[in-house]
């Protein structure tokens, strides 16, 4: 869905399509010191909804497709300052000791990226059965904020409340932390759950997001990247925009396109459709965000 | 949210005994006719709604009664802005009365574990 923005391009270049997004005159006032901090080029890679442990019909490669997409990612000709899984780093299990066995064995494919700045949030399926608990044993604060190259990162919690919210205590860190940024400040945030209501009755949604976007709204240059939905998806909540990822697992329908959110049939020939990650380049000149879609694998 | 687009009574399970019987006693002691609502019992266990089909009126009072088997599932209907808590071990009493023909999804919006996303069912409302 691509939506609102007459001023976002898609077009297909090497290896996926590249989507453009942003708002235009942060460079300007970046350049010219004001208020937001001048940031240089450089780019992240987003993955997620791994669901390492998953074993099913919709995907019968699923001990092999976090494997081939991690060789894929080092194969990039110019590696990426850093890497963001953004949840659903398993799948859920109620044994919490498989739970931990699962996260382990993802901890351990992980290594093996080049890029040694990789960066986690947790999904429902990692988090929600022990309020992060196990999560935060391997990987750490479920939510933190970082800056790299003049960008302010944001990482919010939505899922280890297993009923999605993210909680007044997070929303007042949200608060003070943002207090301390320009309103003009490059902010990236990410997130399992989209922040609006995208599908609410496939639970496409977080249960107190609007209070987290009435927060963020003040600010003129906020972008969300997020998981989820097993897709790309591209939508906006006033200014701010809101980019869903692929899963490295099963593609689930468009929102709202079927009854059920039951995942895409695999399909045999094309083992790999529908999954993939992304490249996003933070560009200093034109303040936008470049994203380019990849598959797990490339010929 | 809008939550005034449509008439709903959402009330925690006390006090509401005597609706359910169908009159009430006012403090002069005479016996007042009340519509009697109809009680639907519904099963909420991992990962499944029973019965996860419902059919309404327009204009009908009902109670949906939940009774939680093994978690504290969430019951949302989306596009009637109805929601509560399911805990288990006690009965959880939703009062609607549908203004409105048409289905309605409902689904279990606490995430209960590998089955979670297929929670859920449908309310159909007939005019």
């Amino acid at each position: 869905m691509m939506d609102r923005r007459s001023f976002m391009k898609l077009t297909a270049v090497g290896g996926g399509a590249v989507f453009i997004s942003g708002l235009y005159g942060q460079a300007q006032a970046a350049t010219a010191g004001k208020a937001a901090s001048a940031y240089d080029d450089f780019y992240f890679v987003q993955l997620s909804d791994v669901h390492w442990g998953y074993s099913g019909a919709a995907n019968p490669d699923a001990l092999n497709t976090f494997k081939k997409t991690v060789a894929t990612v080092n194969a990039l000709e110019v590696q990426p300052d850093f890497i963001i899984f953004t949840g659903d780093l398993t799948h859920t299990t109620d044994d919490p000791k498989e739970r931990r066995k699962r996260m382990a064995e993802f901890k351990e494919i992980a290594a093996g990226l080049k890029v040694k700045t990789v960066r986690f949030i947790p999904g429902e399926h990692d988090a929600s059965l022990d309020n992060g608990a196990a999560f935060k044993e391997n990987f750490g604060p479920t939510n933190y904020v970082f800056d790299h190259k003049g960008v302010h990162f944001i990482a919010l919690d939505n899922v280890s409340d297993p009923g999605a919210s993210i909680g007044d205590a997070q929303l007042d860190w949200l608060k003070n932390d943002l207090a301390k940024q320009a309103k003009d400040a490059r902010i990236v945030v990410f997130t399992h759950r989209p922040l609006f209501d995208l599908v609410p009755k496939w639970d496409w949604a977080t249960r107190d997001g609007d209070k987290a976007i009435a927060l963020l709204t003040p600010y003129s240059n906020v972008t969300v990247f997020y998981g989820h939905i097993h897709q790309e998806n591209h939508h906006m909540t006033g200014q701010i925009a809101h980019h869903a990822a692929k899963s490295l697992i099963f593609p689930l329908p468009a929102p709202g396109s079927q009854d059920k959110r039951t995942p895409l049939p695999w399909d045999a020939a094309a083992p790999n459709n529908g999954l993939g990650f992304r490249e996003v380049e933070a560009e200093r000149k034109d303040s936008d965000y470049k994203i380019t879609e990849f598959p797990v694998t490339r010929t | 949210m809008d939550h005034s687009r449509r008439q709903i009574c959402l009330r925690a399970a006390c006090g509401i005994g005597a609706l359910l019987s169908g009159s009430v006693i006012n403090a002069q002691g005479q016996t007042k006719k009340v519509a009697k609502e109809r009680v639907i019992k519904i099963q909420a266990k991992k990962f499944v709604y029973t019965p996860n089909e419902i059919v309404l009126k327009t204009g009908e009072p009902v109670v949906l009664e939940f009774t939680s088997v093994d978690f504290v599932h969430g019951f949302k209907i989306p596009d009637m802005n109805i929601r509560a808590d399911l805990p288990p071990g006690k009965v959880t009493q939703v009062r609607l009365t549908p203004d409105k023909a048409g289905e309605y999804d409902f689904l279990c919006d606490n995430f209960c574990g590998s089955g979670h996303e297929e929670m859920s069912g449908k309310i159909t409302v007939t005019g």
